[in-house]
């Protein structure tokens, strides 16, 4: 693409600030053109990237495949967990390092017919196995409003690189919290949808009874706009859902008054750090304020969630990572003296530890003795999740609660103890067992770290999630904060 | 025929897992072709490598083909089966696991009647069918022409399969070799398997315990793998029984494993014990969702099913007064019975006649020219034109019989070869009358001492018409003609 001879007027921080309707409705005006939007978000990844590695991979923007779609010519980068064809597609991991993906997932077919512009492929945790994306091959990330903390995890890279205003929007995947988490903690706005809702054809599969592809924007419009591009029902996917998918932005601006909020009471406790815990209910009374009533709802059992969730998304995993021999294709061990170590010094050598002690965790919950012991308990305890949500459903339309126990936290501070890592998805993973949508949206500062409101809907009830954070988006201003690191390298960039 | 029998004082105890390739245009689970013979991996796709992201989508022409085995076998085709992944490491295995039915099948129970022995040692069993699940099929390992490396071609990964487990309700070789046979023809009548075992797509695992005659427990038992013909089953298995006796009655013991047969030297060979065996870490696929099959689309298979070898064997004892031996023979392989049926479908046909050439000239073709009978070279429609000929009398059996040969050897149609060959057979009376004449007036010697009461020379005078008339004269025609020459004058 080429970009035109006079460069728009407003600079380019009006651009990165921008929603998704504001660039279209520019590039329909003649503001802009396609390639000039590209361009200007390229040259913020050449230039801000190296101090995020929030990419591992840039892509040259080809000309959108529509000029009327929805997307037509908006800038994204995918979680490098999709395939794309012709694109390196890592999973963070050093078993892919070099693997170019040689089909389409449907979710990038979808985003690219709607004419969206690929620009590159973010950071995660490898496998999408972590909470603070230090599980990759290809380094850790930096969180934009401090470099010192992480950016969550496993969607670290895109929720990182929406923060930092390197694109308008991100996919990303949710196994266990991985859009939701990172979202809070990089002070973005990410929706994962009910499981089934997005096609998983052609994303790498971590833990398929979870996988959930989403959205990672800076607003719940911006989610809105994406997630009906990408959603619906795909014959290739069998567990993804045959039903229609609404028009998610023709619901944003309907009215909150009277709506139910369910609180969990046992979600502020101990386990949540306070100044974490007074930001989510500042945020609860605005919601309040906008007309919504609030009820107090029992979700006991969140211990049991994580520890059910550890057993059975590892298992699924064990499988799933199998294909990962060095036969056929991805990273293959030097001059292997045979089968047997053909496959221990590949899969040795390919996987990093997280991946590795996760393999290792699935293996022995399937094993014959064990498997009535872990998995089939721990599937129960699913079913129980599952039913507790359905309960508190009864008397409320939405759950309203945090996303993280805690702000984002220094790079290093878990890496010793994994368990202690796990307990950042205490919030988040109980949705993932019962396949629920759930919302992240951008509530207030710790520290100068973004706290982020966790949404919860029924399930398809992605609508109405959309609505109310939309609602809430309309009388707050946190998710149209920038970082200064963004703004400042905005600043130096238009003058540069 | 082998001359195995089963010691005195042991009991034997056979079932057999058979696997059997459907024969769906697709695979179970991607859109690759299942076309056996293509380039090695040229018919292997994104979802048959095994690609990071690719997901399964049930191919409904397999779960038809696996119900219609189920209503054939009078079993309980499941409202509700679900696929379970069986995950091991092999590289011909391009997911680290196969997608198969383990804790619900597709199909359960059902049974299959076999028949052993003829005539009056004739029995009929019935072998019970425990499961049969759907499943994929794995790629192959060449381990030939790759010096010392090993080729993987995954084009018949992702092959449907149904594995069909049975009872152990056999007790005898025969008795499996019967089994497997009948349900080689179930599957075939079908149209769900073709059938071939050196391809491949029909192969039987056996797994064999013997125990002393009385006992209530089974004995120890070995699966033998790799048995690519019914010979081979029988000889499989015989070879392991004795193996097994030989072992007990030395105060040795039968090691549970898994055996390889090899054909050439006859023999089974320990492939791994069952200490070796994986731990296959089965659980339910996460990517498939539970297979729900309704009444109304059972019914409609159930309207789909041909008529099966036990209902036709019946139909040719009642319609065409066959023997039960031969209704079996005819009906054991759905080929033959279609051959059969397209010969007795001339008007006029003398089914028994066309039982017996089947079962006599064209099985000794066939067995000579090693074909199968899809592929005879005598098609159904020429046997029927020579069978007419037979039928009006052109033809005696035995120059039938060298018309069959002309007909097999280079083709062409019955009339002309008899025409080209000068085969008609003599059947005029007047012709026959004047050799008959002359015969007697070259031998009165014979006349006087047969007209004296020795009968036996009746046939002297059969083979000196036949001589002179090259073989040609109608037989009956000849001894009427001989009688009343000879006798009534």
């Amino acid at each position: 693409m080429s970009t035109s001879d006079t460069p728009q007027r407003g600079g380019d921080a009006a651009l990165i600030n921008a929603s998704i309707a504001q660039l279209r409705n520019g590039l329909s005006a003649g503001e802009y053109t396609v390639a000039d939007l590209a361009a200007v978000f390229a040259r913020r990844i050449e230039t801000i990237d190296p101090s995020l590695n929030s990419l591992v991979s840039r892509v040259e923007p080809v000309e959108p495949a529509s000029s009327t779609g929805r997307l037509a010519g908006i800038p994204f980068v995918h979680k490098d967990i999709f395939c794309a064809k012709g694109t390196r597609t890592t999973c963070g991991s050093r078993m892919l390092a070099d693997w170019v993906a040689p089909y389409d997932a449907t979710v990038h077919e979808r985003l690219t017919q709607s004419g969206a512009v690929l620009l590159g492929k973010t950071n995660m945790d490898e496998f999408a196995m972590g909470s603070s994306n230090e599980n990759s091959h290809f380094g850790a990330v930096a969180n934009p409003w401090d470099t010192n903390a992480v950016p969550g995890g496993s969607s670290g890279g895109s929720a990182a690189a929406v923060a930092a205003r390197l694109v308008p929007f991100a996919t990303g995947t949710d196994t266990g919290g991985s859009i939701r988490q990172p979202a809070a903690f990089c002070g973005v706005t990410g929706i994962k949808p009910t499981y089934g809702r997005v096609s998983r054809y052609g994303m790498i599969a971590y833990a398929s009874s979870f996988d959930q592809g989403g959205v990672i924007a800076k607003s719940a419009a911006d989610c809105a706009l994406v997630l009906g591009e990408m959603a619906g029902f795909d014959e290739r996917d069998s567990t993804s859902a045959d039903r229609p998918v609404p028009d998610y932005v023709a619901g944003l601006d309907e009215s909150i008054r009277g709506l139910r909020v369910g609180i969990p009471k046992q979600w502020f406790s101990d386990a949540l750090d306070p100044a974490v815990g007074d930001a989510v209910t500042v945020a609860i009374d605005e919601l309040r304020a906008a007309g919504a009533e609030t009820v107090e709802i029992d979700l006991p059992d969140a211990d049991i969630a994580l520890a059910a969730y550890y057993l059975l998304a590892p298992a699924e995993a064990s499988s799933n990572l199998s294909r990962f021999d060095g036969v056929r294709f991805g990273y293959r061990c030097e001059d292997p003296k045979d089968l047997q170590d053909l496959y221990e010094r590949t899969r040795s050598e390919g996987f990093g530890s997280e991946v590795k002690r996760r393999i290792l965790v699935g293996t022995y919950a399937l094993s014959a003795g064990y498997y009535d012991a872990f998995y089939r308990r721990a599937q129960k305890a699913r079913r129980l999740i599952t039913d507790h949500f359905q309960r508190a459903f009864e008397q409320c339309d939405v759950i309203a609660g945090p996303v993280t126990p805690t702000p984002a936290f220094d790079r290093g501070a878990h890496s010793a103890d994994p368990a202690k890592m796990y307990l950042e998805d205490i919030f988040t993973i109980p949705v993932n067992l019962a396949g629920l949508p759930g919302m992240s949206v951008p509530a207030g500062f710790v520290e100068g770290r973004p706290v982020g409101l966790q949404l919860i809907g029924r399930h398809f009830d992605e609508a109405r999630l959309l609505n109310v954070a939309h609602q809430y988006q309309q009388r707050v201003d946190w998710h149209e904060r920038m970082p200064s690191f963004a703004a400042d390298s905005a600043n130096d960039n238009r003058e540069g | 025929m082998s001359q195995f029998a089963i010691p005195s004082g042991w009991e034997v105890v056979i079932g057999l897992e058979i696997h059997a390739q459907l024969a769906t245009r697709s695979k179970i689970f991607s859109g690759a072709s299942t076309a056996f013979g293509a380039e090695p991996n040229a018919q292997a796709c994104a979802v048959d490598l095994g690609l990071p992201g690719v997901l399964p989508v049930l191919n409904e022409g397999a779960v038809r083909m696996a119900s219609l085995f189920g209503l054939a076998i009078d079993a309980e085709i499941s409202r509700v089966s679900s696929f379970d992944r069986k995950n091991y490491f092999y590289p011909d295995l391009p997911k680290g696991y196969q997608t198969t039915q383990l804790a619900r099948p597709i199909v359960v129970g059902g049974s299959v009647t076999v028949t052993t022995g003829e005539g009056k040692q004739a029995r009929e069993d019935t072998i019970r069918v425990t499961r049969a699940h759907l499943e994929e099929d794995a790629g192959k390992s060449l381990h030939e022409d790759f010096h010392g490396m090993t080729g993987i071609d995954l084009n018949r990964a992702g092959t449907p399969l149904i594995e069909i487990v049975s009872e152990p309700d056999m007790r005898n070789p025969e008795q499996a070799v019967a089994y497997a046979r009948k349900v080689h023809a179930i599957v075939q009548y079908l149209g769900i398997c073709d059938g071939n075992m050196q391809e491949g797509s029909f192969r039987v695992d056996a797994n064999v315990s013997v125990r002393p005659e009385g006992d209530e427990t089974l004995g120890t038992r070995t699966e033998v793998k790799n048995v690519n013909s019914f010979r081979f089953l029988q000889r499989a298995i015989e070879f392991e029984i004795e193996r097994q006796i030989d072992l007990l009655e030395t105060g040795g013991e039968v090691v549970q494993a898994t055996r390889l047969y090899d054909p050439d030297r006859d023999e089974t060979r320990l492939m791994r014990t069952k200490e070796e065996a994986d731990d296959y870490r089965y659980f339910p696929c996460p990517d498939l969702l539970p297979v729900v099959v309704d009444d109304e689309t059972i019914e409609s298979w159930r309207a789909e099913l041909p008529e099966l070898p036990d209902a036709k064997a019946e139909r040719y004892q009642s319609e065409y007064g066959l023997s039960a031996y031969d209704a079996g023979v005819l009906t054991s392989s759905r080929a033959t019975a279609e051959y059969f049926e397209a010969v007795v479908a001339r008007e006029g046909a003398d089914a028994k006649l066309a039982a017996n050439w089947v079962m006599g000239e064209v099985a000794a073709l066939l067995n000579r020219l090693e074909c199968e009978i899809g592929a005879c070279p005598v098609p159904a429609d020429k046997l029927a034109d020579l069978l007419e000929r037979i039928a009006d009398g052109t033809l005696s059996n035995k120059l039938g019989r060298e018309v069959f040969e002309a007909l097999a050897e280079q083709g062409g149609s019955v009339d002309e070869i008899i025409e080209a060959r000068g085969l008609k057979q003599i059947s005029d009376t007047g012709a026959i009358e004047a050799m008959v004449d002359e015969v007697i007036a070259a031998n009165p010697g014979q006349v006087e001492a047969y007209r004296g009461g020795k009968d036996k020379l009746f046939g002297f005078f059969v083979g000196q018409v036949m001589k002179a008339a090259k073989g040609k004269a109608n037989p009956q025609a000849v001894n009427d003609v001989l009688k009343r020459r000879l006798d009534g004058d």
